[in-house]
């Protein structure tokens, strides 16, 4: 990676110019916020552990989206219908054949990401903006289709299935402070995943792709087989996160959400987090979750201030938040909260020669 | 197929057509001189219905401040509507001029989650059917049509009044920007800021001018279509299926968002005719389907300019 040194730091073997951690304090902080997060159950109020796994989960689908629309530069507007498919595919797995949980969750994405390959044919043929109505194609057919094909399968009408509570090796996850730890491991394990991809031929060869395709091309790069890789990563990701969802949710189906509104939702995550970057996932799902709690605060307060007027308080605030955040970002620092902190430590690096 | 109802839903999703090109013609206008694609006209939609009840005096608590007859509404909600274009354009997409697309998409798409949550904080997130509709819904005209279900096709007044309003629109722009000076304007700014500038527009305001005129378009939409199905937070939905029939009328043409708006109505309405239940459940996704297949066979649309890059 490209940071910013001081003169005469350099790197003098391949390990450790490949090396993710670079510094002892590095490890010390990796070992304390570590600690931190494993120990959180026991320390943190039942709140901040729920929102908390809801953040864990959601970073995954992020990232997922990272992948495709910040390194590959394909827009999708439909990862929350492959959550859909994956919580469905993991929920159908465990309660009709009895898979284990841990083999659910890969099985799920799995067939997620099969299902975001079909419907990221269509980018061979198209780009940019068509591509982008196309994602939103699926984004309307697949809640269509768990709604109304194979009702006695997928809940027909009803619009929901019922997850199982994990159990893996007889320790049962139905506790939000126990699933916080399944999010969590998923989450490190989908961290490591996505940090590797960026940081090799296939990651390069992605961002070759977004940075101008024509010339990829030209230097090898199979567009075909790439923006499908990048499609099945994407949807992959989205559906192991769409499984980590519906068992915490204990049920699946466009009852609990998955339409547009998320889709949406998590595109600007993504950029208020960082397009691109390996971090702008964490603080852009962290930032826009904690924005949507204060919204929900916002509304109940006005609420009780008002209470004739209630309903119009209680839901309209999350949407104008996000929207306003959303816009102030674009127009302000299209980078996201990354490049932000980037800054600050080039800054602290350079201090006090150079702001 | 059930034969009996084809020739209803024929004329049915013919009429419905109607609503989703005059939507689609407000995304459209704005493509066509600014090259952004309006995810947020469905809002804007339902800004101009809710405005025109509001001017119209029609709030049910007996609070109004405006008490207006329809005819006085609606050029009201006009103004105000084709400011708040002006508004949006300066504050929200000119910082955005020259910003890749993933950034202008999703400008408009926050716009979107903005406005939407504003309307339910102004306007209340209730429904109304108080509408002042010029139409009432019962208001049909009955033709006799052999064949057809009872004999007869029923045409509802509203329906018929919002084509016979899409097609003028259609017609009017299509003159403006052959003809008129600001119209060319525009053409040109759509094809190169850089030269357009060269030429002597003023490029800005060409943008707000655009803008300024969707929301107008978007005001005339959303009150032909609260006619039909009263006001109410949902009608911003009605602009997601705009969008597959402006991909497939093609991007920039203002008779192939009629078209394709006609096509996607038909479409949705015809899957309704058939005796299978999975195939008629596909009515409110067909759009989508008919969408995928177009940007597969022909992705520049029925109308649209060979120029979008092939992969």
């Amino acid at each position: 990676m490209a940071a910013l040194r001081p003169a005469g730091d350099f790197d003098r073997t391949y390990e450790q110019d490949m090396s993710v951690i670079r510094r002892p304090w590095q490890w010390v902080a990796l070992a304390i916020g570590m600690l931190l997060v494993l120990t959180a159950p026991r320390w943190a109020n039942a709140y901040m552990v729920t929102t908390a796994n809801r953040i864990f989960y959601t970073i995954i689908a992020v990232q997922g989206l990272n992948v495709l629309v910040g390194y590959t530069g394909q827009i999708s507007l439909g990862q929350a219908a492959f959550m859909l498919v994956g919580g469905y595919a993991s929920a159908l797995l465990t309660t009709r054949l009895g898979l284990p949980f841990p083999l659910a969750i890969p099985a799920a994405g799995l067939t997620a990401g099969l299902v975001g390959l079909l419907f990221g044919l269509p980018s061979l043929r198209v780009k940019g903006f068509y591509l982008a109505m196309a994602t939103l194609a699926a984004q309307f057919i697949i809640p269509w289709a768990t709604r109304h094909l194979f009702p006695d399968l997928l809940g027909g009408a009803s619009g929901r299935i019922d997850a199982p509570v994990p159990v893996i090796l007889g320790i049962s996850f139905g506790e939000t402070t126990n699933y916080y730890y399944l999010s969590l491991i998923t989450l490190i394990i989908t961290t490591v995943l996505v940090l590797n991809i960026s940081r090799s031929r296939l990651g390069r060869a992605l961002v070759s792709v977004r940075d101008n395709d024509l010339a990829a091309e030209l230097l090898g790069v199979n567009l075909f087989s790439y923006k499908l890789r990048a499609f099945f990563i994407a949807s992959f990701l989205a559906g192991v996160a769409g499984a980590l969802k519906a068992h915490s949710q204990r049920g699946v189906g466009t009852e609990f959400g998955y339409g547009l509104q998320e889709s949406i939702i998590m595109l600007g995550m993504l950029v208020i987090g960082g397009l691109g970057t390996n971090l702008g996932p964490f603080l852009g799902v962290t930032m826009v979750i904690l924005l949507e709690d204060l919204a929900g605060v916002t509304g109940q307060t006005l609420a009780k201030l008002f209470p004739s007027q209630a309903a119009r308080f209680l839901t309209s605030f999350r949407p104008i938040f996000f929207g306003l955040v959303l816009m102030l970002f674009l127009i302000f620092e299209p980078r996201g909260l990354s490049h932000r902190w980037q800054t600050f430590k080039a800054a602290w690096r350079l201090r006090p020669f150079a702001r | 197929m059930n034969w009996q109802l084809v020739p209803q839903q024929f004329v049915t999703g013919v009429l419905n057509g109607g609503i989703i090109a005059i939507i689609a013609l407000g995304i459209v206008l704005i493509y066509r001189s600014s090259e952004v694609f309006n995810f947020s006209h469905g809002q804007l939609v339902m800004w101009g219905a809710f405005l025109t009840w509001w001017f119209a005096g029609a709030e049910e608590n007996g609070s109004e401040i405006f008490n207006l007859p329809l005819w006085g509404a609606i050029p009201l909600a006009v103004l105000v509507m084709a400011g708040m274009g002006l508004v949006i354009e300066r504050l929200a997409l000119r910082p955005m001029t020259g910003q890749p697309l993933l950034a202008i998409v999703l400008m408009t798409l926050g716009l979107a989650q903005f406005l939407e949550g504003a309307a339910a904080i102004v306007f209340g997130i209730q429904p109304k059917n108080n509408f002042p509709a010029p139409f009432s819904p019962s208001d049909v005209i009955q033709i006799p049509f052999p064949g057809a279900f009872n004999d007869t096709i029923i045409v509802k007044q509203a329906l018929l009044a919002t084509a016979v309003v899409a097609i003028l629109a259609a017609v009017i722009f299509m003159l403006y920007f052959q003809y008129t000076r600001t119209g060319l304007a525009m053409r040109a700014t759509s094809e190169d800021h850089e030269l357009a500038r060269g030429v002597g527009i003023n490029v800005p305001r060409v943008f707000g001018l655009s803008w300024a005129i969707a929301g107008i378009i978007a005001t005339v939409g959303g009150v032909l279509l609260a006619t039909v199905t009263g006001v109410s937070l949902s009608l911003a939905t009605v602009a997601l299926i705009a969008f597959p029939a402006i991909l497939l009328g093609g991007l920039e043409s203002f008779p192939g968002a009629i078209v394709g708006g006609l096509l996607v109505g038909l479409a949705s309405a015809l899957v309704q005719a058939s005796s299978v239940q999975v195939v008629r459940s596909t009515s409110e996704i067909a759009p989508y389907i008919l969408l995928l297949i177009v940007l597969l066979i022909r992705p520049e649309g029925l109308f649209g300019e060979k120029r979008i890059e092939r992969v």
